[in-house]
């Protein structure tokens, strides 16, 4: 027990000698941020994208003398989007770089990963753009700028009541993915209460490629829309097989949809039908055009949903350190939980007691193969 | 009514598919005793060729028409029975009797491997294949050889290898992530009384039923079809009546295997996502199919694919889609347990 004890001290002192020395790069005059991403494995555009915008977010804050009359410098590292990896990067930005703050994942398995050695060392994190409730479930110090996966579900129910005017709706669900059950629940808790009819709720399982005998089932229902609240692989081939059996009502469904491969899966199977998304790049508000615009000219592309919320990720935290007028975590954490109203290029983001954002999102409709702007809701 | 009668053709046009793929497990089984479970991955790879084909050049340059079709499915067919008659000839053969060069071809694999581990490039992977196959020429020449005792159990093990090296080598050389089909044939929909028939569908369905009487000529009116009955017979006996045994069984690999390319063609006209996986659960499906029907023989494995389709689809129109996998293997269990030479089987006496 006595021999334990004196190993047990022995270590701490060295991992405090440690962390001496490797916190001896904090240099006085700049503010260290740490962000870890996919930049390279199957998603890796995902992590690219984020960062481009966290990227464009520091430059502006730089160019403006930066915060608290210091430098702001961020520190990438790439977790390959595998959640072991996200662990051990989030260990090493806190305890080697010493950053004050982590801006990450995408991915909401790589956050949940993450979020508890955040938590454990109590250092703030915001994930710009993973929509798995449970993330920001894991303590107090983990945020998200964007809305949670079921305030999709009730942005597709209140478009398809209010402005479709439609009353009878079919749900087509992957039973096997938490995502689109949650959303197919709260759409029909929603739409019911708006006063519409469920026509017939059917399902598949993710990779799945038949789903003829679904569509022939819902299709004897009349439905005026159906709900697929899946992913974009599942949804072309399910527009397509729909068209080949004559339903000519549109699909209605979330984020899961966004993608470059959608349009050419689906085709013009998909003509005409609607999706929740977080922005849109038609939306005709300057703040998000002057985004637009900017993006493009630094990275020769369009900016999608992922680098609009990494660009705010970045200044909802500018923000709260500028309020807060110090890196010292609890305040800095105190200050990002008192974010209401704050204007940015994914919509008005206001932070709830869980620390979700409660924000609008905007429905858009693919029409001649691309993507159009209809509406934004609000929560 | 309307919705049973569509409900029917979508079951039909499933099966009809399954049944293609079942048509090669049996024929192989025929001849062999032999289930050739690497023949679900000869179905992806004959998807892929078509997706290779459709993208290339000419492919591209005929687009979506009757001769660009034919183009594809008869290309990819004609490379699937080339990898039907290596399989046979490197991983089966060696099993049975002896074979030179198998070792010179699993080490020249094994080379290329290496190749692209190390440098990555076209001439590396060469460069390995040439050692492999060297390396394995001399191990031949000192002796090291592979011994033909045929056994059942070796075989049927030597085929999951085999089938687990396609699915693996299939993610390496076509990557992991799915692709799509591109539309060979122009899509339209017809409907008739309610129920809609697409240009794909009946497309599916025609060439379905053609390959299958093509098939029932093969075997019934021409001599080599003689030889195979001949060889599903009795193999020593066929030997010892002149019949080159090895000849017919590549043959028969051949033919089943371009049938899977047709079959992996036709299932990618309908639902066109394609990954090297995709083989595996239809592979199962009409494996059990071919077990409904009585395995062995090519009537049953048609009627049995048909039946799986239709089941699938009626469980998941008129019950759950969770309910879509479990289906055929709850009518394996009970074929198994009622009937297990199948429904067209005869009842086979094991001689001792």
């Amino acid at each position: 027990m006595k021999h334990r004890t004196w190993s047990h001290a022995s270590f701490l002192v060295l991992t405090a000698a440690l962390a001496a020395c490797a916190g001896g790069d904090q240099s006085a005059d700049e503010i260290l941020i740490g962000e870890y991403g996919s930049l390279t494995g199957t998603t890796a555009t995902f992590g690219i994208s984020t960062k481009n915008g966290i990227e464009m977010a520091t430059e502006a804050i730089n160019a403006a003398g930066g915060l608290l009359g210091k430098q702001v410098r961020i520190i990438v590292e790439d977790d390959q989007g595998r959640p072991e990896e996200a662990q051990t990067v989030v260990s090493k930005l806190i305890n080697s770089d010493r950053v004050v703050a982590l801006l990450g994942e995408v991915a909401s398995s790589n956050s949940l990963a993450a979020a508890p050695v955040a938590q454990q060392n109590r250092i703030p994190m915001i994930s710009p753009s993973s929509t798995n409730p449970a993330v920001t479930e894991v303590g107090d110090f983990i945020f998200r700028v964007c809305f949670i996966d079921p305030f999709q579900g009730f942005v597709m129910a209140k478009f398809a009541a209010n402005t479709l005017q439609f009353t009878n709706v079919a749900i087509l669900r992957d039973i096997k993915s938490d995502y689109s059950v949650g959303l197919a629940d709260v759409f029909i808790q929603n739409f019911t209460t708006l006063g519409g009819t469920i026509a017939s709720d059917e399902s598949y399982s993710g990779g799945d490629t038949d789903f003829s005998a679904q569509l022939t089932a819902l299709k004897a229902t009349n439905p005026q829309a159906i709900f697929v609240p899946g992913y974009y692989t599942e949804v072309g081939l399910i527009a397509r097989q729909a068209k080949a059996l004559g339903i000519q009502a549109p699909l209605l469904g979330g984020d899961g949809w966004d993608s470059p491969d959608l349009i050419e899966i689906g085709g013009e199977a998909l003509e005409g039908s609607y999706f929740s998304n977080h922005y849109s790049v038609d939306d005709p508000s300057p703040a998000i055009q002057k985004f637009v615009t900017d993006y493009r000219a630094k990275y020769g592309e369009t900016p999608d949903a992922l680098a609009g919320l990494g660009y705010d990720a970045a200044m909802v935290l500018f923000d709260a350190i500028k309020r807060a007028g110090t890196t010292e975590p609890q305040a800095l954490r105190d200050a990002i939980a008192a974010t209401r109203n704050f204007a940015g290029v994914t919509g008005t983001t206001t932070l709830d007691e869980h620390r979700n954002a409660v924000k609008p999102a905007v429905v858009l409709q693919i029409k001649d193969a691309k993507l159009a702007y209809v509406e934004t809701i609000t929560p | 009514m309307e919705t049973f009668l569509q409900q029917l053709v979508n079951g039909i046009s499933q099966g009809s598919a399954y049944a293609l793929i079942a048509l090669g497990y049996t024929m192989v089984y025929g001849v062999l005793r032999l289930i050739n479970f690497a023949h679900s991955d000869v179905y992806m790879f004959g998807a892929f060729m078509g997706y290779y084909i459709a993208n290339s050049t000419l492919g591209l340059a005929l687009g979506p028409s009757i001769p660009g079709a034919i183009l594809v499915m008869v290309g990819s067919m004609a490379l699937c029975a080339c990898l039907g008659i290596l399989i046979e000839r490197f991983a089966y053969r060696p099993g049975r009797s002896p074979s030179p060069f198998t070792l010179s071809f699993w080490f020249g694999i094994l080379g290329a491997g290496f190749g692209q581990l190390l440098g990555g490039t076209l001439v590396s992977v060469a460069l390995g294949a040439l050692a492999g196959a060297v390396l394995g020429f001399v191990l031949e020449k000192v002796g090291l050889k592979p011994k033909p005792q045929s056994s059942h159990l070796k075989l049927l093990i030597i085929a999951i290898g085999v089938s687990f090296f396609l699915e693996n080598g299939g993610q390496q050389v076509f990557g992991a992530d799915p692709k799509f089909f591109p539309q060979i044939i122009p899509n339209r929909s017809i409907d008739v009384g309610g129920v809609s028939l697409d240009t794909q569908k009946l497309t599916v369905l025609g060439v379905a039923l053609l390959l299958m009487i093509l098939l029932n000529v093969v075997v019934h009116y021409t001599k080599t079809g003689k030889a195979m009955r001949a060889v599903s017979f009795n193999l020593d006996t066929a030997k010892l009546m002149g019949i080159n045994t090895d000849r017919i069984i590549a043959f028969t690999f051949a033919l089943g295997s371009a049938l899977a390319g047709a079959g992996g063609i036709l299932v990618t006209l309908m639902y066109p996502r394609i990954d090297p996986l995709m083989g595996i659960m239809p592979g199962l499906k009409a494996f059990v199919a071919a077990v409904l029907g009585g395995i062995g023989n090519i009537t049953g494995a048609m009627i049995g694919g048909l039946i799986i389709g239709l089941a699938e689809v009626m469980a998941v129109g008129y019950g759950q889609s969770t309910y879509r996998d479990a289906i055929a293997f709850v009518i394996l269990v009970l074929i198994l347990l009622l009937k297990p030479t199948g429904i067209m089987g005869k009842g086979m006496v094991e001689k001792v």
